[in-house]
């Protein structure tokens, strides 16, 4: 499968000269299958990159939300796929304990927040996750709840015998004294272990993470420890905190390379393609 | 192993950092944690016992009702919490593989996580003063 990275900005969007090399458009991964099909990870500010490959458009999009929060979702209005009257879009996301996803995702494509709701946006089906194995157009996705405030799903997804995991947003050592745990009790182990590419959030430096404890993402250190422990073969970085611009990215990931890693460290830079 | 669901994974992290005794257990009664105030309680560390199966814990401790007489499955607090998923608590004797017998307050709760998936119960138990 190949992978494109059309956001890989954290939290809230930071466009400007200091973050051209990185980007600035928030979380979303395009990934095509083997036979043409179409899976896109996360709605931030980087779907609107995918208008440019929507001509010709596919008759189906399948568009998987990790979470509701406002940098994962904020590019969907804008996605000219859903006025496509020829077009099915399938949203899949979590729902909550008391509210479907069509009902979340209502509270904010809806005004005052949004001109247009969410009913009058007919391309759209939804599909309620919750933890287990989807079939997804040609791709098997496999979903399960990681530690992240509020209902937080990470994908894995396989086409043919390749696989990648996606996790965003991800705080594995959450209240751990030692970290990594056992794998058993190892938010995430599951959907990354063995994979052949990990997304992962690399969000704060050791001090940041230190002020910043339950907000829902890790220490650089601890996103390399996880990629470590769960055996991913090549690790993307990603959610790149709004404080850190291209130097002080530069930097960290000159630093995280400097010590010996069992896999492949990839800076997550918005435009980037791989082939998985 | 396989990883634990991340409602339980959270669950543990909150024990490990607690004061009152915390056992908790998965959606099959196996007990997958308790922490160090609990040890001190049954007189086991979770280092040395690891997970277990329910039929296992018979062998490290039995419990009965105040009074001696065998306390059925069905009383128990975490049975009720697992099998009709709601709350319960009841006072009941605790006799250890350490040969001592404590009387303890256990008060269970049901895990039930979105999408009304079961996951398991926490149980908390305090010793009374005799």
């Amino acid at each position: 499968m190949n992978v494109a990275l059309h956001g890989t900005r954290g939290s809230v969007g930071r466009a400007g000269p200091e973050t051209m090399y990185f980007g600035g458009d928030t979380s979303c991964v395009e990934v095509n299958g083997d036979d043409g099909s179409i899976l896109v990870l996360d709605a931030g500010s980087g779907l609107a990159r995918m208008n440019q490959r929507l001509d010709p458009c596919p008759a189906r999009i399948d568009l998987l939300l990790t979470h509701l929060h406002m940098d994962h979702l904020q590019g969907l209005g804008f996605f000219r796929a859903l006025w496509f009257t020829d077009v099915e879009v399938h949203l899949w996301g979590p729902a909550s304990s008391t509210m479907s996803l069509s009902e979340r995702l209502g509270r904010y494509l809806s005004p005052p927040l949004f001109p247009v709701r969410v009913r009058d946006l007919p391309a759209l089906r939804f599909h309620d996750v919750r933890p287990g194995t989807y079939e997804v157009g040609s791709f098997e996705v496999t979903a399960d709840l990681v530690c992240h405030p509020g209902p937080t799903l990470g994908f894995r997804v396989r086409d043919n015998s390749t696989t990648l995991a996606y996790l965003p947003d991800h705080e594995p050592a959450l209240g751990a004294q030692k970290f990594p745990k056992p794998a058993e009790w190892t938010s995430g182990y599951d959907l990354c272990h063995g994979v052949d590419l990990l997304i992962h959030d690399f969000q704060y430096t050791p001090d940041e993470y230190l002020a910043r404890i339950g907000w829902g993402h890790p220490s650089i250190p601890q996103a390399l420890l996880f990629a470590e422990q769960v055996e991913a073969r090549r690790l993307v970085t990603f959610h790149h905190d709004p404080d850190h611009d291209d130097d002080a990215l530069r930097r960290l990931h000159q630093e995280a390379a400097a010590a010996e890693l069992p896999f492949e460290l990839i800076p997550g830079i918005t435009g980037l393609q791989l082939e998985v | 192993m396989a990883q634990h669901p991340v409602e339980l994974i959270l669950l543990q992290q909150w024990a490990s950092l607690m004061a009152i005794p915390v056992w908790i257990t998965d959606a099959g009664g196996r007990m997958v944690y308790f922490n160090e105030p609990t040890e001190r309680i049954i007189g086991l560390r979770f280092e040395d016992t690891g997970e277990l199966e329910a039929e296992q814990l018979a062998d490290i401790f039995e419990i009965s009702d105040l009074d001696g007489s065998p306390l059925p499955n069905m009383e128990r607090p975490l049975m009720i919490a697992l099998s009709k998923q709601m709350p319960a608590h009841r006072q009941m004797r605790i006799h250890t593989a350490d040969h001592k017998s404590r009387v303890i307050a256990v008060t269970a709760i049901p895990i039930i996580g979105e999408g009304n998936r079961q996951l398991g119960a926490m149980v908390t138990f305090w010793e009374e003063r005799p």
